[in-house]
């Protein structure tokens, strides 16, 4: 899995290049975000929640059964709105932070 | 390339922001006045392990359970290799190390009476999607602590015996970065990245440990001449297929069965045993009846709903891979498999070897989580213990110590050796295909999830050999950026790490803990003989092997026959 960056949505904020674990994320020179490394993503979405312009798509790779969709983070403080989009399957999960693991 | 210097002087430099490395920062807030500097490579908010959030404290002490009774579990499950007066110190500071992390905002499930609502036997529920960012957010309000972010720490700075700093550069400027201090606690965590993943192409970073820990505290130390611990005990998770998400969600919060193709329930004789249900597992693939599965099919719609939420909040893959087949867990059994090893003291025993105040065999560095050693299973709730145990004795350690003094030709020569690898001219081998080369020879002759992680010691001393010749390798590898830099270093940690390993299998001539040691040339369990620790001080290009005598609940450990 990895990161794709919309170009036309990215405002080159560099939260996501900030925040990133494995520092994989660099500002280009056009002003926006450029995933340098992608396959040395963990993962772990930190960039996902932290973009508040929906810039950037978060997939998974053929090898690990990865069909083309990807998903998106809205970041509402107490829940997060992800919304995985695939051709016309659309679907929203709106997450709680402090409610929803229950297991 | 010229890197620019920045020399910093503090009281406590603490290397790792993470779970052990920020509960030192708010310990010595806490209790002293001390400056203090935590440094992290990358943004203390989501660095790590707990970069995308847990949802379970394990290691938790439930009632019925007492720290004697926790350490009992631990020692039974570790077939007897602990150090019993490091998991007895760290089991008594669970309870307030957790109302701690509780205080700060993190949400536990509590039942109507307000207790905290176990899982499974030792853990409870939490919604630590966010544990980071609380984490950061009380370090910050701590006044005494200054946290440096995208700073790599690569060696101490050692001077007459004793640990007064570290040597840095920055991830993303051109800058060598110097930290003296009376003391250093290294909360680096441990090493993932040193076998073949399972996916070894696109998705080579889905794996179970957080592969930007490369095991440069153990690294730094071993160069340093610290003595280690339990390198020979690996570990290796038993997760969901592909995504590498957690089972304890689904096996832990549904209580459904764990079973083989043809619906056999295989791992009941395990079932207390970690190493053992990864055994139960790997067993089962080999007589032809795997896969094996958590039997979810069947599941009902708010449980499946459940499941993705739960997922959502700490483990995204696993429901996009759902979503990506048009399939979820009411519908599919969930596929289990073994991630390749790692080495890690938060849940098997390697790490520095320390006396019972986390004080490492180097004066002046303190330890503290998953770089310890001798206290396996210590999960989250440990390594804040151990945050706590390693501060307190580093600030008793200051009380003496005068304030180290900058030494401008060592700066000068260590930076020269850093941009040596700028200098280096252009060569066909790059800094990632020698990680692949170094996770190959793990893979096929140290045991890796092609070998059924079963290791011959014919192949090992071969893997001895190529791990060396890789390590030579290494100091060819051209930088041109920093993260090159970084790369480089994070390669050369883990092949030192690599070293250590072996050395330790090769020192241990037995089997112990299932998959973790599965020596075929020695495939039994040997009490008799083994109930020792294997410990190693790397000196001259060379691990001199220590063996020690088990270390009891009561004792208070001091080094006394330091060696190397």
């Amino acid at each position: 899995m990895s990161i794709k960056i919309l170009q036309d949505k990215c405002i080159g904020c560099g939260k996501c290049v900030d925040i990133c674990p494995g520092n994989l994320l660099e500002l280009g020179v056009n002003g926006k975000v450029e995933m340098m490394y992608p396959k040395d993503c963990w993962g772990c979405a930190a960039c996902l929640k932290e973009c508040t312009q929906e810039a950037l798509l978060y997939y998974i790779g053929e090898d690990m059964g990865g069909k083309g969709g990807y998903l998106v983070a809205k970041d509402k403080v107490d829940t997060i709105d992800f919304i995985y989009v695939r051709g016309e399957k659309k679907v929203k999960f709106t997450v709680n932070r402090k409610t929803a693991s229950q297991y | 390339m010229n890197l620019g210097v920045q020399i910093y002087n503090t009281d406590i430099l603490i290397i790792g922001a993470g779970a052990a490395g920020c509960y030192s920062a708010l310990t010595l807030h806490e209790k002293s006045d001390c400056k203090v500097i935590l440094v992290d490579k990358a943004n203390i908010r989501r660095s790590g392990c707990l970069a995308g959030g847990i949802n379970a404290l394990n290691g938790y002490i439930n009632k019925g359970d007492t720290p004697d009774s926790y350490v009992d579990y631990v020692k039974k499950d570790s077939q007897g290799i602990v150090r019993e007066d490091l998991l007895i110190t760290m089991a008594e500071k669970i309870e307030e190390v957790t109302r701690k992390i509780e205080s700060m905002g993190l949400p536990i499930l509590k039942d109507e009476n307000g207790n905290y609502i176990p899982r499974g036997r030792r853990g409870i529920r939490i919604n630590g999607e966010n544990i980071k960012p609380i984490l950061a957010r009380s370090v910050r309000r701590a006044e005494n602590v200054i946290v440096m972010n995208k700073v790599n720490m690569i060696d101490y700075i050692i001077r007459d015996g004793r640990v007064i700093g570290a040597y840095g550069f920055m991830v993303n400027l051109r800058v060598f970065v110097v930290i003296y201090a009376k003391a250093v606690i290294c909360a680096t965590g441990g090493a993932a990245g040193l076998y073949l993943p399972k996916h070894w192409s696109f998705s080579r970073h889905k794996i179970w440990y957080c592969p930007f820990n490369t095991g440069a505290g153990y690294a730094m130390g071993i160069r340093a001449g610290a003595e280690m611990t339990t390198f020979e005990m690996r570990f290796i998770a038993l997760r969901c297929k592909d995504t590498i998400s957690p089972t304890g969600t689904i096996a832990g919060g549904l209580n459904v069965r764990q079973v083989n193709k043809t619906g056999e329930e295989y791992a009941e004789k395990y079932k207390s045993s970690t190493p053992g249900r990864l055994f139960a597992t790997i067993q089962e693939n080999l007589k032809g009846k795997g896969p094996c599965y958590l039997e979810t099919k069947g599941i009902s719609e708010d449980q499946e709903q459940d499941l993705f939420k739960a997922y959502f909040n700490m483990s995204i893959a696993q429901p996009v891979k759902w979503l990506e087949n048009d399939t979820g867990p009411a519908k599919e059994n969930v596929e289990i498999e073994g991630t390749e090893p790692y080495i890690v003291g938060g849940h098997a025993a390697s790490g520095y070897w320390v006396d019972t105040g986390r004080g490492t065999t180097l004066k002046g560095l303190y330890a503290a989580g998953d770089v310890v050693g001798g206290s396996p299973k210590k999960y989250v709730p440990g390594c804040f213990a151990e945050g706590l145990i390693a501060s307190v004795s580093a600030l008793e350690y200051i009380k003496s110590v005068p304030d180290p003094e900058p030494d401008m030709d060592e700066i000068i020569k260590t930076k020269e050796g850093l941009e040596r690898y700028f200098d280096n001219p252009e060569t066909d081998l790059t800094i990632e295909d020698l990680e692949l080369m170094m996770q190959d020879v793990m893979d096929k002759k140290a045991g890796g999830i092609s070998e059924n992680y079963i290791i011959y010691q014919n192949k090992l001393l071969e893997a001895e050999k190529e791990i060396v010749r890789l390590s030579e390798l290494v100091e060819t590898l051209k930088a041109s950026t920093m993260h090159d830099l970084l790369f480089i270093h994070e390669v050369k940690d883990r092949l030192l790490v690599c070293r250590a390993l072996i050395a330790h299998i090769l020192a241990r001539k037995e089997s112990r803990w299932y998959c973790y040691l599965n020596n075929a040339d020695y495939p039994n369990q040997d009490d008799q003989n083994w109930l020792k620790y294997v410990n190693s001080v790397y000196k001259d290009g060379k691990f001199n092997i220590i063996y020690r005598e088990l270390v009891g609940r009561d004792e208070i450990y001091e080094h006394k026959d330091i060696t190397g």
